[in-house]
């Protein structure tokens, strides 16, 4: 298939309601339902780990048991049964695969049909100019394949996953892991400390700059598992790195857990780019089902002129509750946030980010988009921090909500805290409806109701999705349109 | 042959009659003005037209190109070829010019099974069309209308026209806000669109605009009804007398 026909049939095959809705009736291995010390005893012997990482687990769960749930959100949902959920899943297929030959078809399949380039030889074979992604793939809780890994080690980029780290890198994982994200953190991100299963780990070298975006694809298959990844990506004194995840999952009834830590660290002059197109299951229209994601993200620019941005454009699950920060230690070093989030129907999000300016000259940006539609509620959550030490640092916030339809919310809570008198944070605001002129202007070209909605939609959010990789901001472009179907009208 | 018939149109908005029996029949390849004093259902009929939502039709019928479209939504009634030139065009933040007139073209060709054009054929196209009306690369990629002077905006609506080929055009007002020198470059925009498979319909307050694009046929439109038809000298004598006479006609 050429890279043009694949290209329509992927986009093809994303115009429809939820299509990556499906179940596979794959054999797993699941842990007994329900959390316990024995739980996580098993969760770390299943995956061979040494002792001081079961260590750190227990301590994880010892802690978490003293803690309650937060109650600041503006979301809302039932309790959590923490004890009617399996915590780890893992599909039954031997010993891990040593290369993609030996991965079970049917999960191979079951990428395939999520769109994901696994094959990297395919890619390797394909066209000049074809998009070069190395990707690691999550199942419910482990990690299947990892592509392009052996080109990658040529020049000293590490990317597995993180089970594998533990073993192979236990230095590098020793040193960073709960170094930006600490076990005792919060609720979800001390649970996600005992029961982490997998998730994807990067070291790019000195002075690399990794020479393709790499890409994690999370899929919860299993039915009443909760999913914790762990994703620790540390980019060495002047390297560089593109990352991006995707998540989906089936159609369930119930609610399912997703409740993942991503650590990040830039040394001296070192960046990270990571992007996510979330689109986990929604939930239907009336709310039933659909995922909780709960998720805690953050990275420390450690060195200076170090810079970390986040793009993320959230239009799946039930409800999102997440702040992908920045923490501005060292001096010159940069944070931002590009944010696009989608709720429609009975869907809510409470997401923005933490900026902390630590360092000289440190300097902030977040933009944020946020479109609700049907019965959605969203809510920008937002901290500028400006600390004792960081003489002229800077800030800058946008925020725009855009509304469809009377029955939907939005709210901007800004957290403004400067004790530098040196330091500007400049915060906007803005609240706007789409407009029957705007609605008829583009019908009276041709365009159909749905096609102006997501025409507005996507120019609305612009600004955001130039920031992700070119491969991406066509797809998210088109989940964009997507997830606001049948909200007009 | 008539590519637009009107016939008996009475239309309320908000409950209130503004339309009383409007009869008007436009052939293939004619060129009309309807001219009427303020408040006379000018704008209205254009809306009606192209379909906007928001009217009630209590009386009735247009026939175009032999359809009943009163039940037509816009977008449909766009891709069958009606195009209006909007008096206030709108803004979309965010959308670059020429990725709204793809979107809209590409609608369009998918509708006449035409081949949709890829990107650079259709920046040629569109350059083709563009320079003609003092239209830069710089102008396309800006978003619709964001920002554009009242000149800018009108050249726009035209290349919109020359891009999206209509059978019947509607320009409503396209010579409010210009001066002499923007009126002549859309003048000249929409001469050169003017064939015998185009039917034009200018809605305007002044003869000014017919002095540059000279109407088959003008008519006047007072208190919801078309009150008097003639050719182009009908627009002069108007210039000369104003609209009083036909207020009290109605009345």
């Amino acid at each position: 298939m050429s890279k043009d026909t694949e290209a329509i049939e992927r986009t093809k095959s994303i115009s429809e309601p939820y299509k990556y809705g499906f179940v596979t009736d794959i054999e797993v291995d699941l842990a007994p339902k329900g959390l316990s010390e024995d739980v996580v005893k098993l969760i770390s012997e299943k995956k061979s780990e040494p002792k001081w990482m079961l260590d750190w687990r227990l301590k994880a769960y010892k802690k978490w048991l003293e803690m309650t749930p937060p109650e600041w959100q503006k979301a809302s949902f039932k309790p959590i049964d923490y004890q009617d959920a399996y915590y780890y899943a893992a599909p039954k297929s031997g010993d891990k695969p040593k290369s993609l030959d030996e991965v079970d078809p049917q999960l191979l399949e079951v990428y395939e049909k999520l769109g994901i380039p696994l094959k990297e030889q395919e890619v390797l074979a394909g066209v000049e100019g074809a998009p070069k992604v190395a990707v690691d793939a999550v199942f419910d809780s482990v990690s299947v394949a990892t592509t392009y890994r052996a080109k990658l080690e040529e020049i000293g980029v590490i990317f597995c996953s993180i089970s594998e780290a533990i073993q192979n890198y236990p230095e590098l994982v020793r040193k960073y892991l709960g170094s930006v994200v600490p076990y005792t953190d919060n609720y979800y991100a001390t649970l996600n400390s005992a029961v982490f299963t997998d998730g994807s780990f990067v070291y790019i070298p000195k002075g690399v700059s990794c020479p393709m975006e790499l890409s994690t694809y999370f899929r919860i298959n299993q039915e009443n598992t909760g999913q914790f990844e762990r994703t620790l990506i540390i980019a060495d004194e002047d390297a560089k790195v593109s990352y991006l995840e995707g998540c989906t999952a089936p159609m369930r009834d119930e609610h399912q857990l997703h409740a993942a830590v991503v650590e990040l660290i830039t040394l001296d002059d070192a960046e990270i780019k990571y992007s996510t197109v979330q689109n986990w299951y929604p939930g239907d229209e009336e709310g039933v089902g659909g995922i909780y994601n709960f998720v805690t993200k953050r990275g420390a620019c450690r060195g200076n002129n170090s810079k970390i941005s986040w793009t993320q454009v959230e239009t799946g699950s039930a409800i999102t509750w997440k702040y992908p920060s920045c923490i501005l230690q060292g001096d010159n070093s940069v944070g931002e946030f590009y944010s696009v989030a989608i709720t429609n129907n009975a869907q809510q999000a409470d997401t923005g980010t933490k900026m902390i300016h630590i360092g000289k000259n440190t300097s902030s940006r977040i933009i944020s988009k946020g479109i609700s539609a049907g019965r959605a509620d969203q809510t920008y959550r937002g901290l500028v921090r400006m600390q004792r030490g960081a003489n002229g640092a800077r800030n800058y916030t946008q925020c725009d909500s855009l509304l469809i339809g009377d029955n939907c919310g939005a709210h901007t809570i800004p957290y403004i805290e400067s004790q530098n008198p040196s330091a500007q944070v400049e915060h906007e605001a803005t609240t706007s409806k789409i407009s029957d002129d705007q609605m008829f202007y583009c019908r009276q070209r041709g365009l159909t109701e749905e096609e102006s909605v997501s025409l507005i939609v996507n120019g609305f959010c612009r600004e955001v999705l130039q920031t992700l990789p070119m491969e991406f901001a066509v797809e998210a472009q088109k989940l964009v349109g997507i997830s606001l179907e049948g909200s007009v009208g | 042959m008539a590519l637009l018939e009107i016939r008996n149109l009475h239309a309320k908005v908000n409950k209130k009659p503004i339309l009383n029996g409007v009869d008007l029949t436009i052939d293939v390849g004619e060129v009309h003005a309807i001219m009427g004093p303020n408040g006379s259902g000018k704008s209205t009929l254009s809306y009606i037209l192209s379909g906007r939502e928001g009217y009630e039709i209590t009386e009735g019928e247009i026939i175009y190109n032999g359809l009943d479209i009163l039940d037509m939504a816009a977008d449909e009634r766009a891709r069958q070829g009606i195009f209006l030139a909007f008096q206030y065009p709108v803004e979309i933040p965010g959308v670059a010019g020429l990725t709204f007139l793809k979107t809209a073209a590409n609608a369009i060709r998918v509708h006449r099974g035409i081949d949709e054009l890829d990107a650079m054929d259709f920046l040629k196209f569109v350059r083709s069309k563009a320079s003609s009306l003092d239209i830069s690369d710089s102008m396309l990629k800006r978003a619709v209308n964001e920002g554009f002077s009242g000149g800018e905006k009108k050249r726009m609506e035209i290349l919109q026209m020359a891009v999206l080929e209509p059978y019947l055009a509607i320009l409503d007002e396209t010579d409010s806000g210009l001066d002499i020198d923007a009126l002549k470059v859309v003048s000249d925009g929409v001469n050169n669109l003017r064939n015998d498979k185009r039917s034009i319909l200018l809605i305007t307050h002044y003869q000014r605009l017919l002095d540059y694009i000279i109407p088959d046929k003008v008519h006047v439109l007072a208190n919801g009804r078309i009150v008097q038809s003639g050719d182009k000298n009908l627009a002069l004598e108007l210039e000369e007398y104003g609209y009083s006479k036909f207020s009290e006609v109605v009345e």
